[in-house]
């Protein structure tokens, strides 16, 4: 066999690996999936589950697991998709290991749309649903404020994009910026709102995957696949990114563009998760640090890689808030910073001495 | 090959080309010489389109530059910046295999990963061509570079300083391998700061001097008095056969 032969060989055993990683965190996601829909506070045995899905089952477990753990086993699936993409995407365009969808307030910008609608168009007033959880009255109102302004601080990091061009630097600042900016008018907000108002406001906050069911996970879908697609399709002009914005041009690739185009689609993907669910921190920047870890920054393998684990990491952390102190639920977007953020310090601690974020 | 007619630029209004305008025949081994901003990479960016000219016109295969898309640039020109770190870690073979990109719609074929084989082995980094580009040596990183920008199947090459921070042996081996890819008829261009290595290796010479071609040709351009107004030091030129060496004397 001649030696570039076998250098191609080599080369196909080497990304197979990195297939059979993606093939394992399917397993898990799948595995995690079946978990979500069998354990919470009424807990259903996989063989009642198996009977669900073949002969029909028992009503009650019917009604559990079609109305409330499957939509929201497939909200965390989506949500971790999205967020773990999103954050892949913006860690490439802003070359900077620290970008993620909350690195340009678009979290904290949704946040303070949540806190208008309550204030503005008074969606706050509250009541205790029979299973004594705290609802918020007009949730649909609540979300298009949110995604309005999730856009909103979109089209300010686009502002300064067109003036100042569309630079890491100038990226990253602005997104500084706008969550210092969306956090104090937020606060402002809330100094003035009344005690119900306050209590809707941060309800709405905690990041919750009970927020939402059928409907709004049909919309996410219509709005995520296409920017997924999108993603997929230039994952290797975000190799060519990571190497320079110079040595990208040289490589074909119109860097403007596929920087703003990712930018927008990153905000957009980021505000269809955080508008209905509330505030999921640390998901965009753990997930695709911890899957970069292990097969390494290849966007064709990185995207699929990160959007698996992002999923399996939202089911699991869901499972998790539903069992952990049941029959008491605690929101997800709790667990994802309490375990998210000590796994980014023990990466931190853990990574190649620096060699690994140059 | 590459035509260059009245080209100017300038930064903020701070003109840097004033003026440039030259042919560049194919396969000829230009070394772009002249001192710290004279202007060297920024020529070499309007070459390639990063830039456009603000007056005057760049063409490559006589076509305005700025006809070319930059994928459809890629196919004909590569581009080997000064300086380059990866964000994140990529391989050898990855790397060099990006080199592909300007023809790959989805996803690689079999004949880029062959190519992208071919290249390595042909340069020598076949052995480490699955280690992380970021733990290379100078060196070896520049000849990873070059490698990427032959994977673009280029008929035009720019360089931007590729022996800077390269220990002597270095130097000489990537500019061995400039000088056997114009031979194969790739048009080379090369800002150089060392003028010994850009004698030895290179068959066309081009002065900048503040932003204008100063004096072009091929070895017969130098002389004593020229490149003591060009770059301020006093030189002493030898010639041992048919070749010819400078000797920095002193700052003037």
């Amino acid at each position: 066999m001649s030696r570039e032969l076998e250098l191609e060989k080599q080369y196909i055993r080497f990304t197979d690996r990195k297939g059979r990683f993606l093939w394992l965190l399917a397993l898990a996601t799948l595995l995690l999936g079946v978990l979500g829909l069998a354990l919470g506070p009424s807990s259903i045995s996989l063989n009642d589950l198996a009977a669900l899905f073949t002969s029909g089952g028992d009503e009650l477990h019917r009604g559990i697991v079609m109305q409330i753990r499957l939509p929201r086993v497939l909200a965390g699936i989506v949500s971790g998709i999205a967020l773990s993409v999103s954050g892949v995407v913006m860690q490439s365009v802003l070359r900077n290991p620290l970008g993620s969808p909350f690195t340009l307030g678009i979290s904290n910008a949704a946040a303070f749309g949540a806190a208008v609608a309550v204030i503005v168009f008074g969606a706050g007033s509250m009541h205790s649903s029979s299973s004594d959880a705290v609802m918020i009255a007009n949730p649909y109102v609540v979300t298009l404020s949110a995604f309005f302004w999730s856009l909103i601080a979109c089209f300010l990091i686009l502002l300064v994009a067109k003036h100042k061009g569309a630079t890491p630097e100038n990226m990253i600042l602005t997104g500084i910026i706008a969550s210092s900016l969306f956090t104090a008018l937020t606060t402002a907000i809330q100094y003035l709102a009344d005690d119900v108002q306050l209590a809707a406001i941060v309800f709405w906050t905690f990041g919750d995957l009970s927020k939402g069911g059928w409907h709004e996970l049909l919309l996410q879908v219509i709005i995520l696949l296409p920017v997924m697609i999108y993603f997929y399709r230039n994952r290797w002009n975000y190799n060519a990114l990571d190497a320079g914005d110079e040595t990208a041009r040289s490589l074909g690739v119109n860097i403007g563009r596929l920087r703003l185009t990712g930018m927008i689609l990153a905000s957009l993907a980021t505000a269809a998760v955080v508008s209905f669910y509330g505030i999921i921190a640390f998901v965009g920047l753990v997930v695709p640090h911890m899957v970069r870890r292990v097969i390494g920054s290849d966007e064709r393998f990185l995207i699929p890689g990160a959007a698996l684990a992002g999923a399996a990491f939202m089911v699991g952390c869901d499972i998790v808030a539903r069992t952990v102190i049941a029959p008491m639920v605690l929101p997800v977007g709790i667990l994802t910073s309490v375990i998210g953020a000590p796994l980014f310090i023990l990466l931190l601690i853990k990574g190649r001495g620096g060699a690994q974020w140059k | 090959m590459i035509r260059l007619s009245g080209v100017q630029f300038a930064y903020n209004g701070f003109p840097v080309i004033k003026g440039i305008t030259h042919s560049f025949a194919k396969g000829s081994f230009t070394a772009l010489l002249g001192p710290n901003g004279s202007g060297k990479s920024t020529l070499l960016r309007l070459i390639n389109g990063i830039l456009m000219p603000q007056s005057g016109e760049a063409a490559v295969m006589d076509r305005h530059t700025g006809s070319y898309s930059a994928r459809e640039m890629a196919r004909h020109m590569a581009y080997v910046p000064q300086t380059q770190y990866n964000t994140f870690p990529a391989t050898v073979f990855d790397t060099v295999l990006l080199g592909r990109n300007p023809y790959i719609s989805w996803s690689p074929a079999k004949d880029d990963r062959r190519i992208t084989a071919e290249i390595l082995v042909k340069l020598g980094l076949d052995d480490i061509a699955l280690k992380d580009i970021n733990q290379l040596s100078g060196g070896q990183r520049q000849q990873v570079f070059i490698a990427r920008a032959l994977a673009q199947q280029p008929s035009v090459m720019l360089l931007d300083e590729p022996t800077a921070n390269l220990d002597l042996r270095h130097q000489h081996e990537i500019l061995r391998l400039l000088k056997e890819l114009s031979e194969s008829g790739i048009t080379v261009l090369a800002a150089i700061h060392d003028l010994n290595l850009a004698l030895k290796y290179c068959n066309e010479f081009m002065i900048l001097d503040n932003g204008q071609v100063r004096a072009e040709g091929g070895t017969e351009i130098f002389d004593e008095k020229l490149i003591e107004e060009v770059y301020r030091v006093r030189i002493k030129i030898f010639r041992d056969g048919g070749e010819m060496f400078i000797l920095p004397v002193e700052p003037v």
